[in-house]
């Protein structure tokens, strides 16, 4: 029998070790077939990211830092090789299974076209558990909303919509979204490339304290070498190879 | 859904152009209804009104009122035969008719004066005296008052109005309702060569409890094939023109529709391509396809129930602000819903042509973008 632990991490925060990794990612492969001829997207990748652990994912374009991200959360699936998030072995997942998986195990934050536009800061937020339906919404979620917003410094901004935000701001919102169904695991693809390097770095260390508070497992994609500053791990991927 | 429904009450201008199209439509289709509607009403009228189930013409008018004759003798073997219940003769003439006031007017109302024996509905069941007449209402906006003398045909033969009645034109022709008698006075006077002495231009047949099929069977064996029974709503289909008219309106109604269904398949193609990226970022947190493609086909009948809805007002004003008589035109419960119906359908199946682009939309496509 297990018992449960707690150990602290290289930054000080406490997270439950006895939980499952956040991501077990075993030989993953991806190959695209393009006019006629296989590309290897991502190449036989190894990855394991704890529970709570935060990854900064680092490496030039066309590496397959997006294709690795979006395996891990389910909007890509592997050609070969295993995944698993948070205990769920997604690998056979069919595209039905992988949309729930995504609304229920894993958040996102895009670089761009990040928030619908014609809601409000807060309904944003309620979107992920207005597509969960009646039956898998998890609680009160327009408590749960409030209090990210709250969270975030965005209270007095909760009813702007997406156009009447800053780029920082809407970036908050969207990472309130990504908390918002509590998942295993959240990732971030190039969360401050459109930012300043002020705010880009208000951001970052926003993402680190709500993840350690909450003990949720982070990957953040990024060319931002600052960035990895505030990540535990640094990841280099280059030519679809993980070098963990 | 509800997410569908906060972009359409957020952004109404991005639907503005489809809701005007489709109204434009909608406008269009009320209108041709309410026309086909109207043109048939005040062509079948005198036939909807009449009490029976069957109407027998002489073989060889052709289902035509105006060439059929039936004797005296025929119509006693009608009678007999088993399975009719009543028999009532009828018969018609077109005729101008001019105010008693002003009998060399030169704009004469277009009438059919029906001689009658089974009252039509609305009418006393003893048909008035000689010279005397029911008029269709129609008249009644022409200026026509109960009490009222009308000049008939050349001969200028008298008709005094008795009262009114409601939805019983024919051939587009406001009606007069008279006895027999009437009628055979009024031929005789403007029509010498047609004097009907004791033929009548057509029976109708009640059946009671018979099957109105079978016992129509049964009066053309018993006259020898002399007779045509018809049902009255098949006679009322086979009067001159309603068959044409409801044809025509009804492929150029069609075509309406297609057209409303190709603006809705257009205009919701477009909206889809520009959600791409929106379609994207719903799918990568959550949202399946078919959830996506729901939200699209409740905003198309949204939009569409509006246009309707305005389409229908605008036929129920037009109904109500229409003289009497001006322009056939009628706005029915049934067309008017009929209408929004083909409208709704045309809208879901114009939005279907965008299903496979929106379960095509790829959720990675949210990331790396």
């Amino acid at each position: 029998m297990t018992s449960s632990s707690s150990t602290a991490t290289a930054t000080g925060e406490r997270r439950d070790q006895a939980s499952p990794p956040a991501l077990e990612m075993q030989d993953a492969r991806k190959v695209y077939e393009v006019a006629g001829e296989d590309v290897v997207a991502l190449d036989q990748a190894t990855l394991s990211v704890a529970a709570g652990e935060i990854i900064a994912l680092v490496g030039p374009s066309g590496s397959g830092k997006t294709t690795l991200c979006s395996i891990a959360g389910g909007l890509l699936s592997a050609t070969s090789g295993s995944v698993v998030v948070g205990g769920q072995d997604i690998t056979g997942f069919s595209a039905r299974q992988l949309t729930e998986f995504r609304r229920t195990s894993v958040g996102f934050v895009f670089q761009s076209v990040n928030l619908v536009p014609f809601l409000t800061a807060r309904e944003n937020l309620l979107v992920v558990d207005e597509l969960a339906g009646r039956a898998g919404r998890k609680g009160d979620a327009a408590a749960r909303a409030d209090q990210l917003l709250d969270e975030l410094g965005l209270t007095a901004r909760a009813g702007n919509l997406p156009g009447q935000l800053s780029g920082g701001q809407s970036q908050r919102v969207a990472i309130g979204r990504a908390l918002m169904n509590e998942p295993d695991l959240v990732l971030f693809d190039e969360p401050t490339s459109a930012l300043d390097s002020t705010l880009g770095d208000q951001v970052v260390k926003l993402i680190r304290d709500e993840m350690k508070a909450r003990g949720t497992a982070a990957i953040i994609v990024t060319h931002d070498d600052r960035i990895t500053h505030y990540a535990d791990r640094t990841v280099h991927i280059e030519d679809g190879r993980v070098d963990a | 859904m509800r997410l569908a429904v906060t972009e359409l009450l957020r952004r109404p201008g991005r639907f503005v152009l489809a809701g005007v199209v489709l109204t434009l439509i909608s406008l269009l289709l009320m209108l041709l209804g309410g026309l086909l509607d109207g043109l048939i009403a005040s062509s079948t009228g005198a036939y909807r009104a009449q009490p029976g189930d069957l109407i027998s013409y002489s073989s060889r008018s052709e289902n035509s009122l105006v060439r059929s004759r039936i004797t005296a003798s025929d119509r006693s073997v009608v009678s007999q035969t088993p399975g009719v219940q009543a028999v009532g003769g009828l018969g018609s003439i077109q005729l101008g008719a001019r105010p008693g006031d002003d009998p060399k007017s030169r704009d004469p109302f277009a009438t059919v004066l029906f001689g009658y024996e089974l009252a039509p509905r609305g009418l006393p069941a003893t048909p008035p005296a000689q010279g005397s007449v029911y008029a269709d209402d129609v008249l009644a906006g022409d200026g026509v008052a109960v009490g009222d003398t009308l000049l008939l045909g050349p001969q200028r033969s008298p008709v005094k109005v008795r009262g009114f009645v409601t939805d019983t034109r024919y051939a587009g022709q406001a009606s007069l309702w008279g006895s027999l008698a009437t009628w055979r006075a009024v031929t005789t006077e403007n029509r010498p060569g047609q004097t009907p002495g004791d033929t009548v231009q057509a029976l109708i047949v009640e059946t009671g409890a018979s099957p109105p099929a079978t016992v129509a069977q049964t009066i053309d064996e018993a006259t020898d094939g002399r007779t045509t029974t018809l049902t009255v709503t098949r006679a009322t289909q086979e009067l001159p023109g309603v068959a044409q008219q409801t044809a025509t309106f009804n492929q150029i109604i069609g075509v309406t529709v297609l057209v409303a269904l190709v603006v809705v398949a257009l205009f919701f193609a477009l909206i889809t391509v520009e959600r791409t990226a929106q379609y994207g970022l719903l799918k990568a947190i959550g949202a399946s396809g078919f959830t996506l493609f729901g939200g699209l086909i409740a905003q198309a009948i949204a939009v569409t129930l509006v246009a309707a809805a305005i389409g229908v007002g605008a036929a129920v004003v037009f109904a109500a602000v229409l003289p009497p008589g001006a322009i056939p035109f009628q706005a029915t419960p049934a067309r008017l819903a009929g209408n929004v119906g083909l409208m709704l359908l045309a809208s879901v199946f114009g939005c279907a042509f965008s299903l496979r682009r929106v379960l095509r939309i790829d959720p990675a496509s949210a990331i790396g973008s």
